[in-house]
């Protein structure tokens, strides 16, 4: 089996990260994994499994330092075709205030639900911001104890709905 | 009755637009007996498409009567030369394949289609349907025009609304 690292690399979004990151890895051998790349206030974030032979510092560091990216290299054990698919789905809307993720994830924690995706974004004005946020994951509880559990959290919107995986 | 082979990506074939059935035959009647042994052989599919077996004409199965939880449906279809005569709405979902084992993506569909086909013996059908169902045989049509779902995945930041133009048609996408 091969052998996994999870790489992190975080700086300043630019044109041209995701090119010049997988191209040095590439041309040194390296193969990718899953990855999630995105924006974050600004910032580009990648998170990325690569497999190959050898340490994969000296193929990335110098373009780290050019891009000006922090980079983090960690030994993983996972491997590929781990997934896991989301039957519940939580959507968070409100005004932003401190402890929304917490409040709710503490409720989806004590359910039993596995988070396997959440993304969160502040949306409105920087008077009047707004925080949105969907989580997708995996429960064996019913919707409806979900629900109950995330109905008292007062002036959050907090909507969860199964999701039905169409295979066809 | 037979369990047939189901082509899996990257087989070029999948991209094939399949031919409509002109002969309502045994031969015919007997494939698709095999299409649903097929169907209800592998992960709970709720609808398949004759060219994931190979055979390029327009024939697809639907069935989305056994879901967790229940949603409006017409129960088991046999749809051949299925066409769709109208959409409206549009909403994401996440869907898998048969032809693409081991990934899920989130793809917007129409919520409401009208469509027209004919039965294994030729005679028309027409169905108004909606959400869950409407889905699958959306899925399901795309096979006989060669798409896959995961030609047409989005991610969920994608803002449904900058993709209105989905609904003047599947091959307007792109």
């Amino acid at each position: 089996m091969s052998e996994w690292k999870m790489l992190t690399l975080v700086g300043e979004d630019q044109p041209g990260i995701v090119g010049r990151v997988t191209n040095a890895l590439y041309q040194e051998g390296w193969n990718l994994g899953e990855a999630s790349m995105i924006r974050l206030g600004g910032n580009f974030t990648i998170m990325m499994m690569v497999t190959g032979t050898g340490t994969v510092e000296p193929v990335l560091q110098p373009v780290a330092d050019e891009l000006g990216l922090h980079l983090h290299v960690d030994d993983i054990a996972g491997s590929l075709h781990q997934h896991l698919v989301p039957n519940i789905q939580v959507r968070v809307a409100g005004a932003d205030r401190a402890g929304i993720v917490a409040q709710v994830t503490a409720v989806l924690a004590e359910q039993g639900c596995n988070i396997l995706e959440l993304e969160s974004d502040v949306a409105g004005s920087s008077e009047k911001p707004v925080y949105i946020m969907h989580i997708q994951g995996y429960s064996d509880h019913p919707l409806e104890t979900l629900e109950e559990a995330l109905d008292n959290l007062g002036d959050i919107d907090v909507n969860v709905s199964s999701i039905e995986t169409l295979i066809g | 009755m037979a369990v047939l082979e189901i082509l899996k990506i990257p087989d070029d074939r999948l991209k094939q637009i399949s031919q409509p059935v002109e002969q309502f035959d045994d031969a015919l009647r007997a494939f698709i007996d095999d299409l649903e042994e097929t169907r209800c052989d592998g992960p709970a599919a709720v609808g398949i498409a004759a060219p994931q077996v190979g055979h390029f004409q327009r024939i697809v199965i639907v069935d989305v009567s056994n879901t967790r939880k229940p949603v409006p449906n017409h129960g088991h279809m046999i749809l051949v030369n299925p066409e769709i005569t109208h959409w409206e709405g549009f909403e994401m979902g996440r869907e898998g394949c048969l032809s693409v084992p081991d990934y899920t993506g989130n793809v917007i569909r129409a919520t409401h289609i009208k469509i027209r086909a004919q039965d294994s013996w030729g005679n028309p059908l027409e169905y108004e349907m909606e959400g869950y169902e409407a889905r699958a045989v959306q899925h399901e049509l795309d096979h006989i025009d060669g798409m896959l779902f995961i030609d047409r995945v989005v991610s969920r930041r994608t803002d449904l609304f900058q993709r209105k133009v989905y609904q003047k048609g599947g091959k307007a996408k792109k």
